[in-house]
């Protein structure tokens, strides 16, 4: 789309993008152009000179077994916050849009949680179930049951991903709700004429209606669970224990900041800007197809 | 007869009640990790590290309020309330501000490199700072700022959100609009300042709410480049409270400081309520 008026002149657009153009080339041309330069080199633990690798971190980060673990561990991490975060939410918008009044009361208090950090979220979860002074790891224990995750591998798993969806329902909370208020009305009551049940009317009419928010809904959740997360994570586990939280954003930190490794770090990086690469056409390609629902 | 519909698509009687328990069973659920960490942030030390906790506020706010905000563990937590504020302020300003001047440019002028200019900031869109930490971390060393208010905010306003949503709005204003400005022989920043941000005005509040979340939210990039306590957000200074070993963690002092962490946010959040669902919608589609 363009407009058919526009204004002449070449020094005033040129000064009005000129802080744009200026703010991306420092913080994101260049830095992103020296992620893939270092991603071919190896620095000398001096930091003096850096010797050519062509692809040499590539193919040292896919032999590495860790790596690979990594990149498993996301996969698992990322479908799970997914599902955690979207099934809630929906059943809550589901209830919330029965609701002749009310249902914006309900909303206040649900949007709450997806004002905290997911950072701070990590604290709180932390907090729940502490080891030592956490309110629910102290009921568990009393039934029996030994809640570790500083140990437990799973338990840990479970918790980062508990903590990152938490705040996430209430963001998919407000987009259900908004699919389903744009429901016509005149369609489900149609299907009430025709006897059709709650459950008939919500499996065959809103359900499919719902799909493109739902497909939506599951892209930005991915997404998500990549890269803001790192807050609950760092907050919570620190990537351990043995590495079984250690998602690809995270080890990114960890071998570039914490093991100082500049190569690997950079090389990792490209390959996470292929990851979001992958991701972007996707969500593209939906917008394309939402057009033409 | 269309009562009776109503009757059957909503809920009445038994229903509508049971519909508002699982409403409110719900809510609670939601809400309680806010609440035990608000009843946290109201006991003693020795009320927590003895489990159970109560699950009832106590009598210390003012206590652990107070010497959270004004002791804190490592620096006071005002002072990284502070540092959050001018943090999100900046950035939601920041990016609006050179969002709206490129936005203005590339819908009303026709100039050399202008669809280069496009897909650079397109591509910009893709990639987020988690991509791109060490060389950004880099540069903004090399500039010298480090534990500056520049280096927390330059580098997360450097993408363009923003402008795509601009543009969007820009196309939909009337071109009658600029043609009677150019009639009248308004020149273009006129014209800008005149007509085109005045009718942005809700479109630049919906953003600033969103953008203002962002900021103040961010985690990993203050928690690489503010070394010195003093320069610390609120939201990356927490795990900085918890000690290192085997001590106690400050357990009330740290939860009055995640619930002064959440504050802001959440009256931004609740009392923009429309605005924000807004700019969800807007920035996401």
């Amino acid at each position: 789309m363009e407009k058919r008026v526009t204004f002449r002149g070449w020094w005033v657009p040129a000064l009005l993008i000129a802080p744009q153009v200026f703010i991306s080339a420092v913080f994101f041309f260049y830095p992103a152009g020296q992620a893939v330069w270092q991603s071919l080199f190896i620095p000398d633990p001096f930091g003096l000179s850096s010797q050519y690798v062509g692809l040499g971190n590539f193919e040292y980060l896919l032999g590495d077994k860790f790596y690979r673990a990594s990149f498993v561990t996301t996969a698992m991490f990322s479908i799970l916050v997914t599902l955690c975060s979207m099934i809630p939410a929906l059943f809550l918008a589901v209830i919330a849009d029965r609701l002749i009044k009310g249902s914006g009361v309900y909303r206040t208090m649900l949007i709450w949680p997806y004002a905290v950090a997911p950072a701070i979220a990590g604290v709180l979860w932390l907090f729940m179930f502490n080891t030592r002074v956490g309110v629910v790891s102290w009921y568990l224990g009393n039934l029996g049951y030994d809640w570790n995750h500083v140990l437990n591998g799973g338990e840990a798993m479970g918790l980062v991903v508990v903590a990152s969806s938490w705040g996430r329902i209430s963001y998919n909370f407000l987009f259900f709700f908004a699919a389903l208020q744009a429901v016509p009305r005149s369609v489900i009551e149609a299907a009430a004429i025709d006897g059709a049940r709650f459950w008939k009317r919500f499996w065959t009419i809103v359900l499919p209606l719902l799909s493109p928010t739902t497909f939506f809904l599951l892209v930005v959740n991915v997404v998500y669970s990549f890269f803001e997360t790192f807050g609950v994570i760092h907050t919570i586990t620190s990537g351990g224990p043995q590495q079984s939280t250690t998602v690809l954003v995270y080890k990114v930190f960890a071998d570039g900041f914490v093991g100082q490794d500049l190569g690997s770090s950079s090389a990792q990086s490209v390959i996470l800007l292929f990851v979001v690469g992958l991701l972007t056409i996707v969500q593209f390609k939906f917008v394309e197809k939402r057009v033409h629902y | 007869m269309a009562r009776e519909i109503h009757g059957m698509v909503e809920k009445r009687g038994a229903g509508l009640w049971l519909t508002h328990v699982f409403m409110i069973l719900g809510v609670l659920i939601i809400f309680f990790p806010i609440w035990l960490a608000f009843v946290a942030s109201t006991v003693t030390q020795p009320e927590i590290v003895k489990p159970p906790m109560p699950l009832w506020p106590g009598d210390q706010l003012w206590e652990n309020y107070s010497k959270a905000l004004f002791s804190g563990v490592n620096v006071p937590v005002a002072t990284m309330l502070f540092n959050s504020l001018v943090m999100a302020i900046g950035i939601a300003v920041g990016k609006i501000v050179i969002s709206l001047l490129s936005a203005f440019a590339i819908v009303y002028f026709r100039f050399p490199g202008r669809n280069i200019f496009f897909w650079m900031i397109f591509l910009t869109l893709m990639l987020p700072v988690e991509v791109r930490i060490v060389p950004t971390y880099e540069v903004v060393a090399g500039f010298g700022m480090l534990n500056s208010y520049g280096g927390l905010i330059f580098p997360l306003i450097a993408s363009a959100t923003a402008t795509f949503l601009f543009r969007q709005f820009f196309l939909t204003i009337p071109d009658e609009l600029a043609e009677a400005a150019r009639v009248d022989g308004a020149s273009p920043m006129r014209f800008f300042w005149d007509i085109v941000v005045p009718m942005s005005r809700t479109n630049i509040a919906a953003l600033f709410v969103i953008l203002f979340i962002y900021g103040w939210n961010q985690y990993l990039w203050p928690l690489l480049i503010t070394t010195d306590p003093e320069m610390n957000t609120i939201v990356m200074g927490i795990k900085q409270m918890f000690p290192s070993g085997d001590d106690v963690a400050d357990w009330p002092v740290i939860m009055a400081t995640s619930i002064l962490a959440m504050i802001p946010p959440v009256i931004v959040v609740v009392s923009m309520q429309r605005l924000f669902i807004r700019g969800l919608v807007d920035s996401e589609k």
